[in-house]
C-alpha cells in the first residue's frame, strides 16, 4: 500500500515537472524575437533568401502563430494533453511520428553506450581498487579523469580518424547495423564510463575500509571473493543514483555523437529544431526528455531497496 | 510565334565565358574510356535536406534524378532545350505558353504522361502557395492551365512572365505523377515521390540517407544536353548525409564514399590529383555580394554607395582566401548566367575615385581614420547568415575611412533583421540561372529583397520580363545590370563555385546550369 501511495505521489510530481518544462519553455521562445515560419520561409542555404510577405501572413495564420500568445499557450497546451504535439513548422511532419523516427535509433544508440560505460567503468573500478600493481591502480584513476573531461566532438574525430580512416576498421558514417553503431557508442559511452569508474570506484574504496570487510578477510574469504560477494552490493547505490544524471548526459551527449558520425536521431532533431526555433518540435523533445529524467529517477528510487531491503525501514518513502 | 532560341549577338559573349567556366566540368579521363554499366555511387553531401520533392523543398535538396521537366538548359551554352516537352512557342508579350508534350513517357509506377497531369502539378503547386515556396514564385501571375489535346499544354499568365520557359527547366517545376499529387506535402517530403526520371526513390532515413535506383526499363528520353541516352548507368546512388566537412573529406580519402559536396578552398589541393579529382562550375546567378538596404538615408546617397563599390578589392580577396575555381566579381549577375553582361571596368578596385567621392560628399576623416559629416561617423553595418569571411573587406573599406561592423546572425535572426529592415548591408547570392533573378532582387516587396525606386532600372526589369525575343532581352537585361552596377544598388564581391570531389573512378559527373550536380550520365570504372 506504502509503495502505491508512493508511485502516485511520484507521478503527480511528474505531471508537475511536464508542465513546467513546457510552460518555462514556450516562455523562452516567445522571448525571442523571431519568427519559425519566417525561418523556415527563408530556407537557409541554396534558397534565394526572400521571402513573399502575402505567403508569409497566409501559412502564419495557418499554423496560428498570428494568435495571441496567451491562446497560442492555451491552444497548445490544451492539444498536448491530448497527446496531439502538432507539426514541425519546417517540415511539416506530425512531431510524434518525427520523435518516434529519432527516439529508435537513439535509443540504440544510448543503449550501446550505456552497456559500454557500465562494463568498462565498473571493470576499471573493480581493478582499480583490487590490484596489487600500484601504478596501474593510479594510471586506471587518471585515465578516469580524462576520460570525464575529454570533449566528445574531439574524441569522435579522433576516432573516426583512427580506426576508420587509418586502419579503416570501421565505417565512418553511414554504417549499418551493429559496424556502424560501435564508433558512436564508444565516444557516448566513454565519458559515462569514466563517471561510473569515479564514483563506484571511491566508494569501493570507501567500503573496502569498513569494519566487516576485516572479518570477512579474517575469516579467510580470498581478494576476489570480498570484492564481489561482500563489497560490490554495498558500493553499488552512490553510481546507482548517477543512472539518472548518466541518460540526461547521453541524451545531450546525443546532440554531439550524432552530428559527428552523421546519424538520424533525437540530437539531430534537437539540433534542428533549436537552430530553426521550430516551436512545436522543441516542445515535444522537451516533454519527451522530461519524460525520461522523470521515469528514469522513478526507476532507481523502485531499485534502491531491491539492493538494500534496510532502506525502506530508514528512509521511508520519500 | 515560334520560340527563338538565345541569339547571336549574347550567345557569342555567352558560350565564350560558359565554356571556360565549364572546362572543369568533366572527369578528365572520360574520353579515353567507354561508359560501362553498373555500380553503386557513394556520394557525401554536406547537408541534410528538410524535404525530398524538389517541388516542395523551401532551401535545399540534392538532385537525385527521380523528376523530369518540360524542358532542360543546356549548362555549356545556357540554351534551353527539349525534354518532356518537344517542342513550344510563346506569345508575344510572354503570356502564352505552349507546350507539344513527348509522347511515350511514363512515370515510374506506369501512369503515362499527358498534359493533363502537368496541368495538375501546376494547379496544385499554385494551391500550395508557401508549401511550395519556390515553385509557386516561378509560377507567379499564373492564370490557368488548358489541355487542347493529350499532347498539347497551354499556360497562360495575367501578367508577362519571360523567366517562366527557364523555370519549366527547374527541379521545382518537375512533373509528379498523380499518385504523389494525392499524397499531403509532408509524405511527399518524406519520400512519397514519384516521377518519370531515370532513378526511382528506394528508401529515406532522414538526417542520414537516401537511397536511390536506376535501371528504369523502357527510359528514353533523356534531354538533348546529357550525354547518353537509354537508362542512367549507375545501378545505385547511396546518399549519405555528411554535414561535418572533416569526416567528408576524410571518408572520401579513405574510399568509404566515391563522390563529395562542398569541398572548402582549403581542402581542394588535397583531392587535386591523388588518385582523386575537382570539379567545380560557377553558380548561375546573383554573385556573392552586399545588398543595400536603401531605406536607410545614409545608403539613399548615391556617393557614398559607389563609394562602397570603388573601394572593395575583388581580386584580393580571391587571391587571398579563395582559390582559382573562384573569380572576382564582374557584374551583378555571374559569367556562367545567361545575358550576363561584363562590367569589370566599373567594378575596379579604385580607392582614390572611392575616398574622392566620400570627401565630394562632405565626409572628411576623424581622428580614428572614420569619416564623419556633421558628427556622424560613416559606420555601416552587415549582416551575414553562413560562416564566411568579411574581415578582409572591412580592411579594403577601412582605408577609404568606412567602419563596417560585422554582425554573424543564425537563420532565425537574420530572419527578424530581414524582416524589421534592421540592417545596412546584407552579404547573399541568389541561384538561378535565369537573368529574371534580377526582378526576385531589385524589384520586389519580398522580405531581404529590395524595391529601388529609380524608374528607369525599374522598366528595364519590366521589359525584360515582357519580351520573349532574346536580343530585346539581352539588351534589356544588360542595361538592368548596369543600372545595379553604376548606382552602387549592390555591391558584387565574387563568383562562388558548386565544388566537389570525386574519387579517379567516377566519371561523367554533370553540373545543370545552375551547378547542381547531377548523376544520368555518370559512370563507374
Amino acid at each position: 500500500m506504502a509503495l502505491l501511495t508512493y508511485v502516485a505521489q511520484r507521478l503527480l510530481h511528474a505531471v508537475v515537472v511536464l508542465w513546467a518544462a513546457y510552460t518555462l519553455t514556450m516562455l523562452a521562445l516567445f522571448v525571442l524575437p523571431s519568427d519559425p515560419v519566417t525561418t523556415m520561409l527563408l530556407g537557409g542555404a541554396n534558397s534565394d533568401m526572400t521571402v513573399d510577405r502575402v505567403q508569409l501572413e497566409t501559412l502564419r495564420h495557418e499554423l496560428g502563430f498570428d494568435q495571441p500568445l496567451g491562446r497560442q499557450y492555451l491552444t497548445l497546451l490544451g492539444r498536448a494533453v491530448r497527446g496531439d504535439f502538432g507539426e514541425s513548422v519546417q517540415t511539416g511532419q506530425p512531431v510524434s511520428a518525427l520523435l518516434w523516427n529519432g527516439l529508435v535509433p537513439t535509443a540504440e544508440l544510448a543503449t550501446a553506450a550505456l552497456l559500454i560505460a557500465v562494463i568498462a567503468g565498473s571493470a576499471v573500478a573493480l581493478i582499480s581498487t583490487s590490484t596489487r600493481i600500484r601504478p596501474l591502480g593510479g594510471l586506471l584513476q587518471s585515465a578516469t579523469a580524462v576520460g570525464v573531461s575529454i570533449p566528445s566532438f574531439w574524441l569522435g574525430l579522433t576516432l573516426i580518424e583512427l580506426l576508420s580512416f587509418r586502419w579503416r576498421l570501421l565505417p565512418a558514417v553511414g554504417g549499418r547495423g551493429l559496424s556502424g553503431l560501435i564508433l558512436p557508442a564508444i565516444t557516448l559511452g566513454i565519458p559515462a564510463g569514466s563517471v561510473i569508474a569515479q564514483v563506484f570506484g571511491r566508494s569501493l574504496r570507501s567500503v573496502l575500509a569498513e569494519p566487516f570487510i576485516v572479518t570477512a578477510e579474517a575469516k579467510g574469504a580470498g581478494r576476489v571473493r570480498i570484492q564481489l560477494r561482500h563489497a560490490l552490493r554495498n558500493a553499488a547505490l552512490p553510481p546507482l543514483t548517477l543512472a539518472g544524471m548518466i541518460v540526461g548526459s547521453l541524451l545531450g551527449g546525443a546532440v554531439v555523437v550524432e552530428t559527428v558520425f552523421a546519424r538520424n536521431g533525437l540530437g539531430r532533431i534537437a539540433v534542428d529544431a533549436v537552430t530553426n526555433q521550430d516551436l512545436p518540435v522543441v516542445e515535444g523533445l522537451v516533454l519527451l526528455s522530461a519524460a525520461v529524467y522523470v521515469t528514469t529517477s522513478l526507476l532507481v528510487d523502485l531499485a534502491y531497496p531491491l539492493l538494500d531491503p534496510r532502506i525502506i525501514g530508514t528512509r521511508g518513502m520519500r | 510565334m515560334p520560340f527563338r532560341p538565345i541569339q547571336r549577338l549574347t550567345a557569342l559573349t555567352a558560350s565564350l565565358t560558359l565554356l571556360t567556366a565549364c572546362t572543369a566540368n568533366h572527369a578528365p579521363d572520360a574520353g579515353s574510356q567507354q561508359p560501362r554499366s553498373g555500380g553503386t555511387l557513394r556520394f557525401g553531401l554536406d547537408y541534410a535536406p528538410t524535404c525530398l520533392d524538389p517541388q516542395l523543398v523551401t532551401g535545399a535538396t540534392p538532385n537525385l534524378g527521380l523528376l523530369d521537366t518540360l524542358t532542360a538548359q543546356d549548362p555549356l551554352s545556357g540554351k534551353i532545350v527539349a525534354w518532356l516537352a518537344s517542342s513550344w512557342q510563346i506569345d508575344g508579350t510572354a503570356t502564352t505558353f505552349t507546350f507539344h508534350l513527348r509522347d511515350g513517357v511514363t512515370f515510374s509506377d506506369g501512369t503515362p504522361l499527358n498534359a493533363a497531369i502537368v496541368k495538375t502539378n501546376y494547379d496544385k503547386i499554385v494551391a500550395l502557395g508557401a508549401k511550395a515556396g519556390y515553385g509557386s514564385q516561378l509560377l507567379a501571375g499564373y492564370r490557368d492551365a488548358t489541355t487542347p489535346d493529350e499532347r498539347t499544354l497551354v499556360v497562360r499568365f495575367a501578367r508577362p512572365n519571360a523567366q517562366f520557359l527557364q523555370a519549366t527547366s527547374d527541379p521545382a517545376l518537375g512533373v509528379v505523377a498523380a499518385a504523389t499529387l494525392a499524397k499531403t506535402p509532408d509524405q511527399r517530403c518524406q519520400g512519397a515521390i514519384v516521377g518519370s526520371g531515370p532513378f526511382v526513390l528506394r528508401s529515406y532515413r532522414p538526417n542520414q540517407e537516401v537511397v536511390v535506383v536506376g535501371g528504369r526499363e523502357g527510359y528514353d528520353w533523356a534531354p538533348a544536353s546529357a550525354t547518353h541516352h537509354g537508362q542512367a548507368y549507375l545501378d545505385k546512388i547511396d546518399v549519405t548525409f555528411v554535414p561535418e566537412s572533416g569526416t567528408r573529406t576524410g571518408s572520401l580519402a579513405s574510399g568509404q564514399v566515391d563522390v563529395i559536396g562542398n569541398v572548402l578552398p582549403q581542402d581542394e589541393p588535397r583531392f587535386d590529383g591523388n588518385g582523386f579529382h575537382v570539379l567545380s562550375r560557377i553558380e548561375a546567378g546573383i554573385v556573392l555580394g552586399l545588398i543595400v538596404n536603401e531605406n536607410r538615408p545614409l545608403l539613399q546617397d548615391q556617393k557614398v554607395r559607389t563609394a562602397l563599390l570603388k573601394g572593395i578589392n575583388r581580386g584580393q580577396i580571391v587571391k587571398t582566401s579563395l582559390t582559382s575555381r573562384y573569380k572576382p566579381a564582374t557584374s551583378v549577375l555571374s559569367s556562367t548566367t545567361p545575358y550576363y553582361t561584363d562590367l569589370s571596368a566599373e567594378l575596379a578596385y579604385d580607392p582614390d575615385g572611392a575616398s574622392a567621392l566620400l570627401e565630394q560628399d562632405g565626409w572628411k576623416v576623424g581622428a580614428d581614420g572614420i569619416r564623419e559629416k556633421d558628427g556622424r561617423k560613416l559606420t555601416i553595418d552587415v549582416i551575414f547568415g553562413a560562416v564566411r569571411s568579411l574581415e578582409l573587406v572591412q580592411q579594403q573599406l577601412r582605408d577609404i575611412g568606412v567602419d563596417l561592423k560585422l554582425r554573424q546572425l543564425d537563420l532565425p535572426s537574420l530572419g527578424s533583421a530581414l524582416s524589421s529592415d534592421g540592417y545596412d548591408l546584407f552579404l547573399r547570392d541568389a541561384n538561378r540561372a535565369d537573368p529574371d533573378v534580377l526582378r526576385t532582387l531589385f524589384s520586389s516587396t519580398r522580405i531581404g529583397a529590395q524595391n529601388i525606386a529609380d524608374p528607369e532600372l525599374q522598366n528595364a526589369l519590366d521589359a525584360q520580363a515582357a519580351t520573349a525575343d532574346a536580343a530585346k532581352r539581352a539588351a534589356l537585361v544588360a542595361e538592368a545590370q548596369r543600372q545595379l552596377v553604376q548606382h552602387g544598388h549592390y555591391l558584387p564581391i565574387n563568383e562562388k563555385p558548386t565544388v566537389v570531389a570525386a574519387a579517379a573512378t567516377v566519371h561523367g559527373l554533370a553540373f545543370t546550369a545552375g551547378a547542381t550536380l547531377t548523376f544520368y550520365d555518370t559512370w563507374l570504372s
